[in-house]
């Protein structure tokens, strides 16, 4: 008979328990890992010791079949399938980079075009991380008002090129089709709407006494710690670090717009814990109000197509180009060797890196609280497998 | 800073006749800024944690943020790890190239340097098999366990059958 006593218990990571403590899976099927994530918890009572986060279950090979493209246009569907919270803004990088490598200038109105896409984009996507957050913790009824929001962005997206999640829109060189007409006053019709709900959001959720109690004061990411671990976005700001590549490594238009980058102050309780993420989040959406009003202003007239190449056969060499986007700094490193289809396509997903953080900032903390942690990092399992 | 500078800076620093760290072969191998589309420095991977310990400590240079680290399977008998950094004080880029001959591919891990080293350290070994010797914690982490091979290398053959299920599609 084997002496179960005797045999130490290990984590995968090859930590033997003590007596006191145990392993629980949260996960892959969990409503509150916001995808298949697994985390091997554990715990000490209710008191967490060690996080070791397993992922790959969503692992659909896209740099494998980036490679295998006979073209570079065909990979941006893929991108769409990274990120699917925020495809346009995926779509939106991968074309950056493959215009750095061609060298290609972009029509204004373009430029203009994916500014207001981009931005509504992470209005939609950060609506979706405000609603199922507070639907982590407890609170139903913010998430039904977000997607309610939601969808009338992901109208516009729908008469703008037909599909409401995956667009394919955004082009090397262009965008797929021209703003259909009544566009602009829809967008504007969307930005009156959209100002006030805001204010009812805070309302309901942002101020409300047990959200607060649920999400002050847990999760704490000091910012040296954030910076280290590579965190950007809102999960960076929320830390109190004043950063954000819209402004500091400027790409496209951005440095015409007025607009200010929100951090966390640490209102409710100190800088960089999950109240400080969500509420740099609400704060943002408003930021990007103010940038899609002044683009919907100043849109000039013009040819999207114009500059789309008719064949992409880059020069060999090598480019690193990152923007952000609404989860932080999505980068593509892409390889050319001269031939029609990318030698290498490194996708440097901003989830993937903020969700390594994790396990520094869940130890000691209640297993509920873990629930609270990983919303307020609000990742999407399918850019952080890929 | 701007590339040049760095690189003549680390140079000056780890040229193998004097300065700090003097013998043991070349530690700055090659640089490249013109006529490129991002700078690079091609650095040798014996002293290459020193080199990081001074490009994320100096004064000047104050490269703490890793935005990116990618394996990259050249052919020819060659993985390498390309590094892009940044800083967040300075705001000034820089690429660190590493190459290591296919057969022996080990490369130190940055872990201790830069703490995001550690997820893109496993990713690279998960697909490009490159050993990252001294991490805490070297496992796979998009593929499963028990996956046979490294599927970004160029010579990678895609396995018929994985534990009884057809893989090509």
């Amino acid at each position: 008979m084997i002496d179960t006593e005797s045999i130490p218990l290990k984590t995968s990571t090859g930590r033997t328990l003590r007596s006191e403590e145990m392993v629980i899976n949260m996960g892959p099927q969990h409503p509150s890992t916001h995808g298949v994530l697994r985390l091997e918890l554990v715990v000490d009572g209710e008191i967490i010791v060690d996080v070791v986060p397993h992922i790959g279950y969503l692992h659909r090979c896209f740099e494998k079949h980036a490679e295998a493209m006979t073209n570079y246009q065909q990979v941006i569907p893929y991108c769409d399938r990274m990120d699917y919270i925020a495809s346009m803004n995926m779509d939106w990088a991968y074309a950056l980079a493959c215009e750095k490598l061609l060298s290609i200038k972009i029509p204004e109105r373009v430029e203009y075009i994916r500014v207001i896409m981009g931005e509504l984009q992470r209005i939609a996507s950060h609506l979706i991380a405000i609603g199922t957050y507070g639907l982590d913790v407890g609170a139903f009824t913010p998430f039904l008002f977000c997607f309610r929001d939601r969808e009338r962005i992901l109208d516009l997206f729908e008469i703008t090129c037909g599909a409401r999640l995956l667009y394919n829109y955004i082009w090397v060189g262009g965008v797929s089709h021209d703003l259909p007409s009544g566009f602009i006053d829809k967008a504007k019709a969307f930005c009156k709407y959209f100002r006030p709900t805001v204010k009812e959001l805070n309302d309901l959720l942002s101020y409300n006494e047990i959200f607060i109690k649920r999400t002050a004061n847990i999760g704490i990411l000091p910012a040296d710690v954030a910076i280290a671990y590579g965190c950007s976005g809102p999960m960076l700001r929320g830390s109190g670090v004043n950063f954000d590549l819209r402004r500091d490594d400027p790409y496209s238009i951005y440095d015409r717009f007025t607009w200010e980058v929100q951090i966390g102050k640490g209102l409710m309780g100190t800088v960089g814990d999950c109240w400080d993420r969500y509420m740099v989040r609400v704060w943002e959406m408003e930021q990007s109000l103010n940038i899609i009003e002044q683009a919907l202003e100043q849109i000039p007239e013009g040819d999207v197509m114009s500059a789309i190449p008719k064949r992409i056969r880059p020069n060999p060499g090598e480019v690193y180009v990152r923007s952000e986007s609404p989860r932080g700094e999505i980068g593509f490193y892409i390889i050319s060797d001269g031939s029609a289809s990318p030698y290498r396509v490194k996708a440097r997903s901003p989830a993937f890196v903020n969700l390594s953080v994790c396990p520094e900032i869940c130890k000691g903390y209640m297993i509920a609280d873990i629930v609270a942690i990983i919303g307020s990092v609000d990742i999407v399992l399918g850019e952080v497998d890929r | 800073m701007s590339p040049k500078e760095i690189f003549d800076n680390l140079k000056q620093v780890f040229s193998a006749e004097g300065g700090s760290a003097s013998g043991g072969g070349e530690a700055i191998l090659d640089g490249k800024f013109e006529g490129v589309l991002d700078p690079y420095v091609k650095i040798s991977p014996t002293k290459f944690k020193e080199i990081a310990l001074y490009l994320r400590d100096d004064i000047s240079l104050r490269f703490d943020f890793l935005m990116c680290l990618s394996g990259v399977d050249y052919t020819k008998g060659l993985l390498g790890a390309v590094y892009h950094l940044f800083s967040m004080e300075k705001h000034h880029k820089i690429t660190i190239k590493v190459e290591v001959p296919v057969d022996k591919p080990e490369i130190p891990s940055m872990v201790d340097v830069w703490s995001s080293a550690n997820w893109h350290e496993r990713e690279a070994y998960d697909l490009f098999g490159i050993n990252f010797i001294g991490h805490p914690d070297l496992r796979r982490i998009l593929l499963p366990d028990d996956w046979d091979g490294y599927p970004l290398r160029k010579d990678f053959k895609v396995p018929e059958f994985y534990q009884g299920m057809k893989v090509p599609y």
